[in-house]
């Protein structure tokens, strides 16, 4: 891989130079904006993980939700048992489990098909694990009392974040993330071009459910209390869509451009109509949809003149200059 | 002519409900001919070049190439075993350029190419075939011909044994056609095997070395281009029996 070149070292260097500055924004702002930070970088990680893989592949998944309470069960569970870091390695294993058996038995599916599945699975989980804590531990919710501060579980998303967008800038220079573009655009011809499109697929599913498990395990400890119903809560599938729709997921931060303003709107909505948050949330859909079927990233690309087409990995590197 | 089978097929059948598609198909294709599969619209041609290619699984027998049993095996492996193909509906990545989509022919084959060598392959593939000026375009804003061409270069960078020809030559004018004739005596000549479903008459009898006919799913002729189209069994499964 070209990893010394030029165009790959200068956008890694400028965002880490940004990732450091953004560690030290706990010091500069109180706890309200620090707690609205962290529903930004952790809906940004769920947003970015998302396009990762149903960019390329228009897989709309809305199991999101799925590995996002699979990590926040495993702290609740675990949490007081083992040290966090060995707590995080549980849940990615469990995440990393269950996303093979989903993908496996999945993927081969196309189109609408996939959509109600991963929907189905949210409700399948939920009741299962539901149903096990009222018949086996006889007892519904948990208690997360860990010594974890807000800033904490702040730099710990901010290290998942970097790490992701890290992993999202390689995948976009390698084979893989090419074959997963390949089969984006038309799956019978990656076939025949000697892609084992069902692994390319189950292997970048898995990477993405690695990343949600992971930020619902960091997020567990602001709860303090969870139950199935709130750590299961499908909703979070699909603000996670409207925000990766909303920025373009098919730019490594496409998404971003997505979660800022929406995460911010929710917090006004949520903050004054707390009653109406649904309806609210499937009109900014609707607008989403058919205003900016490209995104944000799409309008800018539709009105950059003139439309000069450059190789994607150049595309990110370019946003990746300006808009970090 | 090298007298080696590099194709061997025996037994082929392809059912879709009750409607049998492929019946009991067999050839064989020699290295370095090229064969002409013909027959009339929904004689199941495109069936056997899917089953060949794995893009349809055999309900039974037979597809054996340079020895090695491929029968059933997913496209991919097929891929890896030695064929390439084109589609009888052109299917390019319209939103890759010209190079990506050379590239995605190069980078997941057997001997995979990959970065700055994959690139320089892939101008150099796309002078071969006359796309050289578009490198930059997506493929989806070519014109038809180029479309075609294209997709033959994606084919011809998996460095097939054998390549399968669906109808590659349909829908050209007179003048293309006669570059596209050009093109494939062109791969003939630097040995490669090539199985082409085509229904230009002038195509099949310059370059077919030799020609399968279906009719209904099953084979009713196999011969050179001049003894299977004064067959009495091909003209009438294609013109009738007043014909004959």
């Amino acid at each position: 891989m070209s990893i010394l070149k030029p165009d790959f070292i200068r956008p890694v260097g400028i965002g880490a130079v940004i990732f450091a500055a953004l560690a030290f924004l706990p010091s500069l702002v109180d706890s309200y904006y620090m707690s609205l930070a962290i529903s930004i970088v952790s809906f940004a990680v769920l947003a970015t993980a998302w396009s990762m893989f149903s960019g390329p592949t228009r897989y709309i998944s809305l199991a999101t939700v799925v590995f996002f309470g699979i990590g926040a069960y495993t702290v609740a569970v675990l949490g007081e048992v083992l040290t966090f870091p060995l707590v995080l390695v549980c849940a990615g294993l469990a995440g990393t489990v269950i996303a093979l058996l989903v993908g496996f038995s999945t993927l081969r599916l196309a189109g609408v098909y996939f959509v109600i599945f991963t929907f189905g699975l949210t409700e399948l989980v939920r009741q299962v694990v539901s149903w096990y804590e009222v018949n086996v531990t006889r007892e519904m919710g948990r208690y997360v009392f860990l010594d974890i501060t807000q800033n904490d579980i702040y730099w710990q998303l901010l290290a998942l974040f970097a790490v992701l967008l890290l992993t999202g800038f390689i995948l976009g220079r390698s084979r893989l993330g090419f074959a997963l573009r390949i089969i984006g655009e038309d799956e019978t011809v990656a076939k025949h071009c000697g892609i084992d499109v069902t692994r390319v697929k189950v292997a970048l599913f898995v990477l993405s459910a690695l990343f949600m498990t992971l930020t619902g395990a960091i997020m567990a400890p602001r709860w303090t209390y969870i139950d199935p119903v709130i750590a299961f809560n499908p909703m979070l599938s699909f603000q996670v869509v409207i925000m990766a729709l909303l920025g373009g997921p098919r730019r490594l931060l496409g998404p971003l451009l997505g979660v800022i303003p929406l995460t911010l709107l929710f917090e006004v909505l949520t903050a004054s109509f707390p009653n109406h948050f649904s309806i609210q949330l499937g009109c900014v859909f609707m607008v989403i949809v058919y205003l900016l079927p490209g995104g944000v990233v799409g309008l800018y690309e539709k009105y950059r003149a003139p439309k000069k087409r450059v190789l994607a990995t150049d595309q990110n590197a370019k946003t990746g200059g300006s808009t970090a | 002519m090298n007298t080696e089978i590099l194709l061997s097929i025996s037994g082929l059948h392809k059912a879709f409900g009750g409607l049998i598609a492929v019946n009991q198909m067999q050839f064989d294709v020699h290295q370095g001919e090229i064969l002409g599969l013909l027959g009339p619209n929904g004689s199941g041609k495109t069936t056997v070049m899917n089953l060949i290619s794995g893009a349809l699984q055999a309900n039974d027998g037979k597809v054996v190439i340079s020895g090695k049993n491929i029968t059933n095996l997913p496209a991919h492996k097929i891929s890896h075993s030695g064929i390439a193909r084109t589609f009888q509906l052109v299917r390019v990545l319209p939103d890759l350029d010209c190079v990506e989509n050379i590239e995605a022919g190069l980078a997941y084959r057997t001997k995979p190419l990959w970065g700055d060598a994959a690139h320089a392959a892939a101008l150099e593939l796309l002078d071969r075939i006359g796309l050289a000026k578009q490198a930059h375009t997506p493929a989806g804003d070519l014109t038809y011909i180029d479309q075609k061409r294209l997709e033959l270069g994606r084919a011809l960078a998996l460095q097939p044994k054998l390549l399968l020809l669906d109808e590659w030559l349909a829908g050209l004018n007179p003048s293309e056609l006669q570059d596209g004739i050009a093109l494939v005596r062109k791969l003939k000549n630097e040995g490669l095997t090539i199985i082409m479903v085509e229904h230009v008459m002038d195509a099949i009898r310059s370059l077919c070395d030799r020609c399968v006919v279906m009719n209904a799913g099953a084979k009713i002729a196999d011969g050179t281009p001049d003894e299977v189209l004064s067959d009495p069994e091909v003209v009438r499964a294609y013109l009738g029996d007043s014909h004959a």
